[in-house]
């Protein structure tokens, strides 16, 4: 079933366009993350869906419901703030039940919820403490309760984890996403950290400068990203100059190797990037017989913190990183001439 | 770090004789002039008699006292309700539209009290205030003058206060949250139902002593209450001016300032303990 539908979306702030011509489709129920760089417009596109700022053109609208007009507090949406936005004279109770009590629910109602919301975030008997009482972590768990506590159509997070140490921060992201799964609800995050989204989302909309780049499934970004921008801001990714040499070959220096993946229409001898994940590059010494689809290089830093080794290898002035399990380890030392293989299925070719 | 706690006294020193001299004994002199004792040699002498206090036990000056309490308190409410929404909405403007506001409230505050009170005596003249005005738009057939009056001492002291209530309320309201705004807002509540139920509770303490700030500067007002307004909507500060200038009388002019003092002190210590620090 459809959930979140963005359409033809464009956002400015006078002459500043924050953000421009989105087209996003989601089903109800997903988990979906903004992922970009400050300033990217993730977070005015977050607020649009919120109804905190007005779209200067196209719509957004929920389980076919248009909201264009429609007031924030007419949403139906669960909102938590970067900076939590909890009501420092209310208590954790207070907080939680404030949406409820606007609606009109009884007291018994509502402190029902109350404890059923902060058994949820296992957080019980927290009910009659002061905000300013809570630590960080603490605050984050009333913040999500206040914003489920009635049943929201759509779950909006921005930059949910940002005020969290780094510990907190991962074992945050598994918990939301497992309530989320819980809970079946659609649920937006923004975050400028790929790992937390690659964690959590089923559908990641990787974004720079006011425009979508690259919307799909976390693997399908990772292993075949669209543009030089997506690969790098996507874990850790190898770029090659290269020229295209025939339909799937491309040369690198004096080699020629496969390619698996080509994005986007070019001519052959065009100027184009060879993009490898680390973990998908292979380094053999020299003595050994030469493996198909490899370049030369020397290596340069043997970084061994025991469940991975990183290789980092020199090809004629770019580097390359090899991201290897010890069964996989070649034994080379700094300075020894390696050949560096990337498998054809490994390679994708990006417009340079 | 012996010399450290010498130092940090020797600091307090020309702060302490500034107070000393300026405030605590006059103060001092106030309290015994008001239990002096009248002497035939001389105007009075300090003794301890209450003679002073028993004279305001009078219902004509309890009555005064209270008046005075209800005006503060009303002027400080009218000031109040002018003065947030109107600073709450100079908070969502740019920094330029602040600045300017602000400077434009401070030089308010350089006009004398003398001024004000005589500015609206002619604003509220028949000859010509908006009386006329008034008789121009046919809402009445002749202008009319509108003071003495009541209703002109008010205007005139809410007039005094609002400044004061503005600068008050604005660091309160420029440092609020906008976040929890919004939050609200999410959360299912009208702009004018996050008002009431954020805006206002989140800046109680602030509104608190704007309030009470208010209450105490127009307690001590003289001039606006004797050019608006009659001898019954004196205040006790008029009395007190009336008893020390008029009728040469220090010894009951300082004991209604000690009475004017014990009210405004209870209501600052009544206002704070049960509206200000409440909740937590």
């Amino acid at each position: 079933m459809t959930g979140l539908v963005i359409q033809d979306v464009t956002k400015k702030f006078g002459s500043i366009v924050a953000v421009e011509d989105v087209n996003l489709t989601f089903n109800s129920g997903e988990m979906i993350c903004f992922l970009g760089p400050s300033g990217c417009g993730k977070t005015t596109l977050l607020r649009m869906i919120a109804g905190l700022e007005e779209p200067t053109r196209g719509m957004i609208s929920i389980d076919g419901r248009d909201l264009t007009g429609v007031p924030v507090h007419k949403r139906d949406i669960g909102m938590v703030f970067q900076s939590f936005a909890l009501f420092p004279h209310l208590s954790v109770g207070e907080n939680i039940s404030y949406s409820m009590r606007i609606r009109g629910h009884s007291r018994s109602e509502c402190e029902d919820r109350v404890t059923e919301l902060l058994d949820m975030m296992h957080l019980p008997g927290v009910a009659d403490r002061r905000i300013s009482q809570l630590s960080g972590g603490q605050r984050q768990r009333v913040a999500i309760a206040r914003a489920l506590a009635l049943n929201p159509q759509v779950f909006l997070l921005d930059e949910p984890m940002s005020a969290l140490d780094a510990n907190l921060r991962e074992a945050m992201q598994i918990e939301l996403r497992k309530l989320q799964l819980e809970l079946g609800i659609t649920t937006v995050v923004v975050t400028h950290d790929q790992t937390e989204a690659m964690t959590m989302a089923d559908q990641i909309v990787v974004m720079g400068k006011a425009k979508v780049l690259q919307t799909g499934g976390p693997m399908d970004i990772y292993k075949t990203p669209a543009d030089k921008f997506v690969a790098g801001f996507i874990g850790t990714s190898n770029l090659l100059p290269a020229q295209m040499a025939g339909n799937d070959t491309v040369r690198v220096g004096g080699a020629e190797l496969k390619v698996g993946g080509v994005k986007g229409d070019h001519q052959s001898g065009e100027d184009v990037l060879l993009m490898t994940r680390p973990e998908e590059v292979f380094v053999h010494p020299v003595t050994d017989a030469p493996p198909a689809n490899a370049i030369s290089g020397t290596v340069t830093f043997v970084r061994d913190i025991g469940a991975t080794i990183e290789i980092l290898v020199d090809c004629a002035g770019n580097e390359v990183i090899s991201v290897l399990t010890p069964k996989d380890w070649p034994g080379v030392k700094v300075g020894e001439a390696v050949n560096v293989e990337m498998p054809a299925a490994a390679c994708n070719v990006l417009a340079a | 770090m012996q010399t450290a706690p010498l130092s940090r006294y020797l600091s307090l020193v020309p702060s302490s004789v500034m107070v000393g001299v300026f405030f605590a004994i006059p103060f001092v002199m106030i309290l015994l002039t008001s239990v002096s004792t009248p002497a035939e040699d001389v105007d009075y002498r300090y003794a301890f008699d209450l003679q002073h206090f028993e004279r305001f036990l009078t219902w004509f000056y309890i009555e005064r006292a209270l008046f005075s309490a209800g005006l503060c308190a009303l002027i400080a409410l009218i000031s109040l309700l002018i003065a947030f929404p109107f600073t709450y909405l100079l908070t969502t403007f740019g920094p330029r539209t602040q600045t300017s506001w602000l400077i434009y409230i401070l030089a308010q505050l350089s006009l004398s009290e003398v001024l004000i009170a005589f500015s609206w005596q002619i604003l509220l003249s028949r000859t010509s205030g908006i009386g006329n005005i008034i008789a121009w738009i046919g809402i009445t057939e002749k202008s009319f003058s509108m003071s003495p009056s009541a209703g002109a001492v008010v205007a005139a002291l809410v007039y005094l206060a609002v400044p004061f209530s503005v600068l008050l309320l604005f660091p309160a309201l420029s440092r609020l949250d906008k976040s929890l705004l919004e939050a609200s807002r999410t959360l299912g509540a009208s702009p004018l139902r996050t008002f009431f139920t954020v805006v206002i509770p989140v800046t109680r303490p602030a509104i608190i002593s704007s309030g009470v700030t208010v209450f105490v500067l127009t307690l001590g007002a003289i001039i606006v209450p004797q050019v608006l307004g009659r001898p019954e909507h004196w205040t006790l500060s008029v009395l007190i001016t009336d008893q020390a200038i008029f009728n040469f009388n220090m010894p009951f002019a300082s004991a209604l300032a000690v009475v004017l003092l014990v009210l405004s002190a209870s209501v600052i210590v009544l206002v704070t303990r049960y509206a200000g620090g409440a909740k937590s």
